[in-house]
């Protein structure tokens, strides 16, 4: 009997492809952000408004990651110059995007013809704050009648976040939200978030979450001229 | 949810390295895993249980260190554990703080025949 030191990484293997992943975005000088909420807090909504906006400026890829169903891909695929649908039923993770499926569904989307790509996860706030995807910047979106306890409550999706977007704005005389509370506990774990109050259903705030992601796109862009 | 991949993760590196230190046979595996990663050693255990079925892993003892959260306070820098949910610092009562500990999730080390 002998022992043996290791010492590795287990998700090593996954941010290897992340890396890579990362490589070739950087390659065709595409920006990409993965965008995590829990179920219906409006990751499609944003997805869509944001493409909207940045129509003049930015062709938008879309990966779209959902245990079940091409609904998603169905609504955004008229508004994006290309989509590719995920369906993790039948994968081993199937809680969350993984960079392997990542890897794969770059292969499926024209990189010369997008300067951003969007990534929805799956609706999740735990699982997919394990894996990173490879993606520029890492996005989370709040919705108001979720409450304002869930940076509290799921911690690591925040601390890790780049921004964090406060949905559902318009609710806000029918819930009980405390949007300085939410401030507050985010700030706590991650004083760098960039934080936005919107509402996508009217497009309040969409204006402002654009300038700051058009921001992040020309920092990245400094690294590939 | 997701301990299958990372199941398979373990494996795949407890196998290279009983293959570099030509074993026959792995006994025990330790594993580090910290409190704020989401991973479940139950599920972790069920899941080896299957992939190691016919390699020399098969039957090792998996042993989980866990690791406890700690947090750093960036106003005052004491350094505590979070009692709750509720993250602030016991000293100053900032709640401006950084995630030093509880992390990890890594194969530390592996006994073998």
């Amino acid at each position: 009997m002998r022992k043996i030191e290791i010492v590795q990484d287990i998700l090593e293997a996954n941010e290897s492809i992340a890396a890579r992943n990362q490589q070739l975005l950087d390659k065709h000088k595409v920006f990409a952000i993965n965008i995590m909420s829990s179920p219906g807090a409006g990751k499609t909504s944003l997805i869509l408004q944001t493409i909207a906006k940045l129509r003049d400026k930015l062709r938008a890829g879309v990966i779209e990651g959902d245990v079940a169903s091409t609904l998603d891909a169905e609504k955004v695929k008229d508004e994006a110059t290309a989509v590719v649908q995920i369906t993790t039923r039948n994968m081993p993770e199937n809680c969350t995007l993984i960079a392997t499926m990542i890897d794969r569904a770059l292969k499926r989307l024209p990189l010369e013809d997008i300067d951003l790509l969007l990534i929805e996860n799956v609706g999740n706030l735990i699982c997919p704050s394990e894996f990173i995807l490879g993606e520029h910047k890492r996005i989370v979106i709040s919705s108001l009648p979720e409450g304002d306890d869930k940076p509290i409550k799921y911690p690591m999706i925040f601390a890790d976040a780049d921004a964090v977007i406060i949905n559902k704005l318009d609710l806000l005389p029918y819930v009980d939200f405390d949007i300085s509370a939410f401030r507050r506990s985010v700030k706590g774990l991650n004083s760098n978030a960039a934080i936005f109050e919107v509402c996508c259903k009217s497009g309040t705030g969409i204006e402002e979450w654009c300038s700051w992601l058009l921001c992040q796109k020309e920092e990245i862009a400094k690294r590939w001229s | 949810m997701h301990e299958l991949g990372i199941t398979e993760s373990i494996v795949n590196i407890v196998l290279d390295k009983a293959k570099e230190a030509q074993a026959s046979k792995i006994t025990e595996i330790n594993l580090v895993v910290g409190e704020l990663s989401g991973f479940v050693p139950d599920c972790i255990q069920f899941y080896f249980d299957i992939l190691s079925k016919d390699t020399i892993a098969q039957k090792a003892y998996l042993h989980f260190e866990s690791v406890p959260a700690q947090l750093r306070c960036r106003n005052c820098t004491t350094i505590f554990h979070p009692q709750d949910a509720l993250w602030v610092c016991p000293k100053c009562q900032g709640s401006s703080l950084e995630i030093t500990g509880g992390r990890e999730l890594y194969v530390k080390s592996m006994e073998v025949e």
